[in-house]
């Protein structure tokens, strides 16, 4: 099944749920009416939240960045000694 | 395990454009860190006008023609393309891609090799985002893109696999051979596309996690038009897989 099939079985399904809580009034209807944008807004947080932890806990390794350069030279130097012309850079 | 290594070959396919200087400390690095380990690398040059196939043909000199394989492009002819093209010379059972220019470190090839065996993975993929993981050389802006385009694809798309976009991965050979010939994106929307179909295929994926140091030696980019080709990319696989 395509992935957008899915996605949409789900809407669907949500909406069905939504209409049949409007047919049987277990909650205030004036409630329920409002139920689909109680989703999107918390769907619009979900992604939000899920933004900033993931901004405030990004990996970072600016010791990899070091580590490299020690590579580099060393990689050079083995390099100009068996004759490969890397150039100067 | 040494056992099954011994008998594992791994052929590593890196394409270049202009990477004279990255694909000599690459071959170095490679060489330094898979030592007992059965490997040819393949590089695929695509005509760069900076002579990376000459260094290549010296560095073949120096590690041997049936280590170092040069197997040149006469222009650039684009990412999924090159990989084919490597493909058609690999002669190990498994396939490594990586990045020639040492945003990918070959000291994580160890780690790959050692996932796949213990766990029997199809696919092995390297991520930026887990504990031991990370990215040096990274704005804000950019940082918040990667965020931001990572969530949405999460959400979207659930693909299994928390890193999409990393293209340092290590496949069965017959894998690659299956997932590639149906991937049509092109540029880094061709990483995504690749796990995503190998994901629905049930192919068995497992992440390990890598380091990203953004390129030493020349420039990478990320503009408006990427982020545009990252959301349309996104939109055809959902209507596609």
């Amino acid at each position: 099944m395509k992935h957008i099939v899915k996605i949409m079985t789900l809407l669907v399904a949500l909406s069905a749920l939504w209409i049949s809580l409007l047919q049987t009034s277990i909650i205030p209807e004036s409630y329920t009416w409002l139920l689909p944008l109680y989703f999107i807004i918390s769907l619009g947080c979900y992604g939000l939240l899920m933004v900033g932890v993931g901004l405030m806990r990004f990996p970072t390794c600016p010791h990899e960045a070091i580590l490299l350069q020690q590579d580099i030279v060393e990689a050079k130097g083995f390099l100009k000694g068996k004759g490969v012309d890397i150039g100067s850079d | 395990m040494d056992e099954t290594m011994k008998k594992n070959k791994y052929s590593i396919i890196v394409p270049t454009y202009n990477e004279r200087l990255n694909i000599a400390l690459i071959i170095y690095l490679i060489f330094k860190h898979l030592k007992n380990v059965d490997f040819e690398i393949i590089v695929v040059d695509d005509g760069s006008p900076d002579g990376t196939q000459d260094i290549v043909k010296q560095l073949q000199q120096v590690y041997g023609e049936d280590r170092v394989l040069l197997r040149p492009r006469p222009k650039k002819l684009g990412l999924g393309t090159a990989y084919i093209h490597g493909l058609k010379h690999a002669s190990g059972n498994f396939v490594v891609i990586m990045d020639a220019d040492l945003s990918h470190h070959p000291k994580y090839l160890p780690s790959f090799i050692k996932k796949q065996i213990e766990t029997g993975a199809s696919i092995v993929t390297g991520t930026r985002y887990v504990k031991g993981g990370g990215v040096h050389g990274w704005n804000l802006m950019r940082k918040l893109t990667s965020r931001g385009a990572n969530v949405l694809a999460q959400t979207l798309l659930w693909p299994g696999v928390s890193d999409l976009t990393g293209s340092f991965r290590l496949y069965k050979k017959s894998v690659l051979e299956d997932v590639i010939s149906s991937c049509v994106s092109k540029g880094y929307v061709f990483q995504m596309e690749m796990i995503v179909r190998a994901s629905r295929k049930g192919y068995h994926i497992e992440e390990v996690p890598i380091t990203f140091v953004d390129r030493v030696y020349g420039s990478s980019k990320l503009g408006g038009s990427e982020i545009v080709e990252y959301l349309k990319g996104l939109v055809y696989l959902l209507v596609t897989t």
